[in-house]
This record gives C-alpha cells, sequence and structure tokens, in this order.
C-alpha cells in the first residue's frame, strides 16, 4: 500500500514537473544580436535590457555580440541557414543590401507619422529603402574631431582648425615644437573605418562617392583631393604612419595615451578619453569639434554612421521583437545612455542646447554634424564595393600608386 | 569476423558522409552556378567560375600568400620544433619543467594567441618595438601588422610560436623510441654528435616528423582564423589568404557559386596533401 502511494506521488510529482517545464517553455525567447565596439557598450544593452525584461516576465532574451566586423557577415548567414535572430543591429550601409535579399521585415506599417518627424533625418536613412523601412533607428552618429587641448595652447594655437589646410598646418607646427611625434592619428586599416574616414574628408572637399547614375565619380574632383590630402599628410610625417593598421579602438589607444594631438572618433571616444582616468592618460583635456571643411567647399565633413535595430524575416516572434525594439529605442532610455551613442530623437538636442552642460562641445559638435550628414552609398553591392574602395585607398597611402590611378584602377573594376 | 568488422564501422561512414559528403557535394554542384547567398539556386553556368578564378588577379594572389604562409611557416616549425625536442631530450636542468612549459601555446586558443601577438606587435606601444629599439636594431618604431612587406611575415611568425611547440612533442616521443645502447655504441665507436643525430636518432625520428610536417602543412593551407583576427587579409591583401578570399566571396560578397568554386579549388589542393600524408603513413608501417 505504502509503495502504491509513493508511486503515485512520484507520478503526480513527475506530471507536475513535466506540466512547470511546458509553462517555462511557453516563455517567449528573443535571440538578439548586437555588437561589443563603439555605441552602446555590452554592458549598456544589458541593463536596458534588465530593464525591460524587468516589466516583461513572459519574455526572456538571449543577448549576443560580436565586433563590427562580423556583424555583417553574422546577419547574412543566420538568415541563409534560415534560423537565428528576432532582433539584429545593422549600420546604415547595409539596409539595400538586405531589403534586396529579403533579410529584414518590412515594417514601415509600424512606424507612425509622428515618430518619422521626431526622429533626425540622417537616422532613418539606416532603415529606408526605396520608400519602405526595415527597422528602427537606434543611434545616429558621425566621427567628430577630437582634440587635445593642452598640445594645441603648448604649441600656441588658440582655436581647434575650421579647415583641413589649417589642421595641416597646426599639426606641422605641433612636431615642429617637439609636443608630439605624429601629431594626426586615423583609422585606416584595410576594413570599413578607413572608408569612413574618407568619407568625411570627400564631403570636405566637395567630392561624391557615385553619381546620379551609380557610376563611380571618386575619381574626379573631391574624390580625388581627399585621397591626396591623406597620402600628404603620411608624406610630411604628420600622420601616424601605424593609422594603416589602425582600427577605432586602436586611435583611441592613440589618443588617449597621449600620444597624438588630433583624432577623428565617434562619439563613444568622448567619455572614456576626457572623463574615465582608468581608460585615459588625458582626462580633461579634450576637446571636441564637428571635423572641419575646405574653404569654397563644404564648411564641414560628416559620415553617416546610424544603427538600426531590425527583424530577421525568419523570426517567429516579430511582434514581441518589435516591441523590444521600441523600449530600446524610446526617448527615456536613449537620453540615459547618451554619453555612449547619440540619440536619434530631436527633443534630446533641443532639450540640451538649453542647459548648461560639462559635454556642451560634444553637443555642438553633434548638432552641426547631423545637420550635414553625408552618406555613404545605398546600393546592395555595398560590401564588394567598399572592400575594391579601401584597396585603392590603401595602395595610395602605402605609395604604391598614385590618389589618380588608384582610384581609376577600382573604378574600372566596379564598372564592369 | 571481418564482415562485422565492417558493419561496425557503418555508424561511422554514415555520420562522415552526412556531416562531410553531402555539403562537399552540395558546393560542388553550387561551385558550377551563379547561386548567390540568400537568393535564389541559381543557373548552371558550367566552368564559368573555375574559368573567372584563374583569370583573376585576386585569386593568384590568395593562393601565392597561402603557398608562401604554409612553406615558410611549415619549414620554421619543423626546424625550431625539432632543435627545441633535441634540447629538451639532453636532459638539461630544468629540462623537466620545460617540457610541461612547451604545451602552453600549443593548448593555447588560435584566436587568443592572436590577439596576444595584436597587443605584442602593437606599432605604438607594442613589447616588440619596444625591444628592438632598446637593443638598437631598430631605431623608430614600426607597424608590423600595417606594412605589406611584413605584415605576412608578422602573421607567419605568431602562428610558428604556436605550432612548433608540436613538432618538438612529436619530436620528444620519437626520441624516446631510439635505443640507448646503439646510442652510447655509437658514442664509445667515436661518432660526433652531427654523425649520431643523422645516423642513429634521424632514422628514427624520421617517420613521425614526416606525418607531423604532413598535417602541419594541410592545416597552414586551411589558415584562416589567425589572419581573420591579426589583419582581416590587409593591409593591400597582403595577408588575404584562399580561406579569407572564400570566406569573402561567399558569405561578405553573396557570391555563393564562385565561393563554391574557390573552395572546390582549395579542396583540390588539400587532396593531394592528403594523398601525400597517406604515402608518409604507409612508408613508416613499411619502415617498421
Amino acid at each position: 500500500m505504502t509503495r502504491t502511494r509513493s508511486l503515485i506521488a512520484a507520478a503526480l510529482g513527475l506530471t507536475a514537473a513535466v506540466a512547470f517545464s511546458a509553462v517555462a517553455e511557453a516563455k517567449t525567447t528573443l535571440n538578439a544580436l548586437f555588437m561589443a565596439q563603439a555605441g552602446y557598450s555590452e554592458s549598456d544593452v544589458r541593463a536596458m535590457t534588465d530593464a525591460y525584461l524587468k516589466d516583461h516576465p513572459d519574455i526572456s532574451i538571449k543577448l549576443e555580440f560580436v565586433p563590427y566586423e562580423q556583424l555583417h557577415d553574422k546577419i547574412t548567414l543566420a538568415a541563409g541557414s534560415g534560423q537565428g535572430y528576432d532582433t539584429v543591429l545593422y549600420d546604415v550601409i547595409w539596409p539595400a543590401e538586405f531589403a534586396e535579399n529579403k533579410v529584414l521585415t518590412d515594417v514601415t506599417d509600424k512606424i507612425d507619422p509622428q515618430t518619422k518627424s521626431a526622429v533626425e533625418d540622417g537616422a532613418w536613412t539606416t532603415v529606408y529603402y526605396k520608400g519602405k523601412a526595415y527597422g528602427m533607428p537606434w543611434s545616429v552618429d558621425s566621427k567628430y574631431l577630437f582634440y587635445n587641448k593642452e598640445m594645441l595652447q603648448k604649441a600656441g594655437i588658440a582655436n581647434p582648425p575650421k579647415t583641413w589646410d589649417e589642421l595641416l598646418a597646426d599639426a606641422k607646427i605641433i612636431k615642429q615644437k617637439g609636443i608630439v611625434d605624429y601629431p594626426i592619428v586615423w583609422s585606416w586599416a584595410q576594413q570599413e573605418a578607413v572608408i569612413c574616414d574618407y568619407a568625411i574628408l570627400l564631403q570636405a572637399y566637395g567630392g561624391k562617392f557615385l553619381d546620379e547614375n551609380g557610376k563611380p565619380a571618386f575619381i574626379k574632383g573631391g574624390g580625388v583631393d581627399a585621397l591626396k590630402y591623406m597620402v600628404q599628410t603620411l608624406k610630411e610625417g604628420v600622420t601616424n604612419p601605424h593609422s594603416t593598421e589602425d582600427l577605432e579602438e586602436d586611435v583611441r589607444g592613440v589618443f588617449s595615451s597621449g600620444k597624438a594631438a588630433f583624432a577623428l572618433n565617434w562619439t563613444y571616444m568622448y567619455g572614456m578619453a576626457n572623463t574615465n582616468p582608468k581608460e585615459s592618460q588625458i582626462v580633461g583635456k579634450v576637446g571636441v569639434v564637428a571635423p572641419p571643411g575646405v574653404d569654397g567647399k563644404s564648411p564641414i565633413g560628416t559620415v553617416n554612421g546610424a544603427m538600426g535595430l531590425g527583424i530577421p524575416t525568419s523570426s517567429q516572434n516579430k511582434d514581441a521583437a518589435w516591441d523590444y525594439i521600441k523600449f530600446l529605442a524610446s526617448p527615456e532610455i536613449e537620453a540615459k545612455y547618451a554619453a555612449s551613442s547619440p540619440p536619434i530623437w530631436k527633443s534630446f538636442y533641443e532639450e540640451a542646447a538649453k542647459q548648461s552642460r560639462p559635454d556642451a562641445d560634444l553637443m555642438a559638435a553633434e548638432a552641426a554634424s547631423f545637420n550635414a550628414l553625408s552618406n555613404r552609398p545605398q546600393v546592395p553591392d555595398y560590401q564588394q564595393f567598399s572592400a575594391r574602395l579601401q584597396q585603392a585607398i590603401q595602395q595610395a597611402l602605402l605609395g604604391k600608386a598614385t590618389p589618380e590611378d588608384a582610384l581609376n584602377a577600382a573604378a574600372a573594376d566596379l564598372t564592369n | 569476423m571481418e564482415s562485422r568488422g565492417r558493419l561496425l564501422l557503418l555508424p561511422l561512414l554514415i555520420v562522415l558522409l552526412a556531416v562531410i559528403g553531402w555539403p562537399l557535394l552540395d558546393t560542388f554542384w553550387l561551385s558550377f552556378t551563379d547561386a548567390r547567398l540568400g537568393g535564389e539556386t541559381g543557373n548552371f553556368i558550367g566552368f564559368d567560375n573555375y574559368l573567372h578564378a584563374f583569370r583573376a588577379p585576386a585569386f593568384r594572389r590568395a593562393l601565392f600568400v597561402t603557398v608562401m604562409f604554409t612553406v615558410c611557416t611549415v619549414a620554421a616549425e619543423m626546424l625550431f620544433g625539432l632543435g627545441v625536442g633535441l634540447l629538451l631530450d639532453m636532459n638539461l636542468r630544468g629540462s623537466k619543467f620545460l617540457r610541461g612549459l612547451l604545451i602552453v601555446p600549443w593548448a593555447l586558443p588560435t584566436v587568443v594567441n592572436a590577439m596576444c601577438w595584436r597587443v605584442i606587435y602593437n606599432p605604438d606601444f607594442g613589447a616588440l618595438d619596444a625591444f628592438l629599439q632598446q637593443i638598437g636594431v631598430i631605431k623608430a618604431y614600426q607597424s608590423w601588422l600595417g606594412d605589406p612587406t611584413t605584415a605576412l611575415i608578422a602573421v607567419g611568425a605568431a602562428d610558428v610560436w604556436k605550432t612548433f611547440s608540436l613538432v618538438a612533442l612529436i619530436t620528444l616521443a620519437g626520441l624516446q623510441a631510439v635505443p640507448r645502447e646503439l646510442r652510447e655504441a655509437a658514442e664509445i665507436d667515436g661518432a660526433g654528435p652531427f654523425a649520431r643525430f643523422r645516423a642513429v636518432t634521424l632514422p628514427v625520428i624520421l617517420p613521425p616528423l614526416t606525418i607531423a610536417c604532413v598535417l602541419r602543412t594541410i592545416e597552414a593551407f586551411k589558415v584562416f582564423d589567425i589572419i581573420w583576427v591579426m589583419t582581416h587579409g590587409g593591409p593591400l591583401d597582403s595577408t588575404k589568404s584562399l580561406s579569407i578570399l572564400v570566406y569573402q566571396e561567399a558569405f561578405s560578397f553573396r557570391h555563393a557559386g564562385y565561393g563554391a568554386s574557390l573552395a572546390m579549388l582549395s579542396v583540390a589542393v588539400t587532396m593531394m596533401l592528403i594523398g601525400a600524408y597517406s604515402r608518409a603513413v604507409r612508408m613508416q608501417g613499411a619502415v617498421r
């Protein structure tokens, strides 16, 4: 009898356990892909997600972080294998490719006119392709000119440069006075980073990547002048020659250790270099302005570095994913983490302009840049376009070809 | 008995066919199409992809980089590994401790090794530049991974550091099989160290070393991860190996068909190397 009872008890226990696990499995699990690099940090994203989960006990979220260089291929491969993510972070240069190849879900209907007008125009470039939206913008960014205030002061330079010629002249003074060996550091490794730096100069020199017919236009005017300028700074010994292997994090390392007077980088470097003594030896000495322009061409140079959050077409939890995305991109959350990545909401900058903030110069640099954001080409084969152009730029930088020859060869390959 | 043995092999064969055979066949078929990743299945285009590969400078360049990397790293690993193996066999002071230490580079994940070497080579703070400057070899810090003439050598050195220990361990293991009496007899007969090595030691350790050499060649030919982490194939494609080219074409550019044809060409070379491996194994059997 006792045996029968214990058997019944065991059976009941087992049923309860199975039922419980079934309930546990009924929870919706979202798989989300982010990057561990510039922009919102891994801990930022984890904190945002924890805040979301507090109010959504029926959801669980698996976060995955990869370096920027792997983000594109990870999204592509997951789509190719038919399984994978419910939410992905993606770059402003990929919507054309992802839309044409049906990687991301069309969410045009989910974006209301109010939201549309409240977000910075440059941020929308990330998600719109041929009039349809493939996600929600999450951050808008550009590269800025960071400078070491102490070094400029020592060199007797009162204001940061407004043109690239001025910057070259300032760098020469800094070098001559022996303040630092190589006053400028860039991210010129054979990766997307070099295209971003080139894009800034391209805009400043009044150039274009492609003409109206989608044919390479970087072979004339500003396109060539931009590359010539890059080569000139190397030849004159003011650019750190190691820039050809540097990415943004390397630039941050060099600038934050006081080994450069000028650097181009995204917003995230400001907080780390200017306020974090664990990461920087130049705390409190960092100045930032919008990148310079060229007299008679453009007052500014920028590069649209916005990123968006999208839902892969293979996702089984599209509604839950959209709810999570809306939370991550909400004005409150974005304002809270503004030090890591500039918010997409116009209201944030309107409010910031009214306050006196310790990062007022960053706010001014952002406001000036966002009004003039220049885009890299919105073409489905962007990855190939970029890879060929990276090669051409490095050819010129490493002295293997003249800027004209390198760019012409790339244009010929891309046209074929 | 023999048929039962074959039966026992069957599950392994089925698994191998499923995870290697089928994808290989699929890739083979894909290589004759113009398929794009995530798109339609593609049209049959005959040998166009292969003809395009042989005409493309990028393929020739990647093949050259891969062969250079393979020949140089394997040669260095063999020489260095053999030398270290022989030294550690001499029962010098601390050699037991060093034998234990030998496993460390080999046990380290390739990605970790690559990251470490990237820091060592760092052109602004790196230990290598600091060392070379202090002993007066260089005047200013160099960008080892940013200069197309030195990048492949720098990546190769990092790879050798990781893999020479395998050769050293195989040498050490092989040396245990050299009969002590034979060595002593040769010494009494007045044979010098070099003659002893050539006549007594080398014949015994040569077969395992040959196998190590072929296995390392196959591995080196497929190199991907260490280059991906250290240089991404740059600067100026000077470290872009075949595997990186295949990856870039198939997954970054979505040219699944063309990428597959490059992968098949890479497989063809690997098959030849595997043929060499089988011969080496047979040779070793014959020696025994």
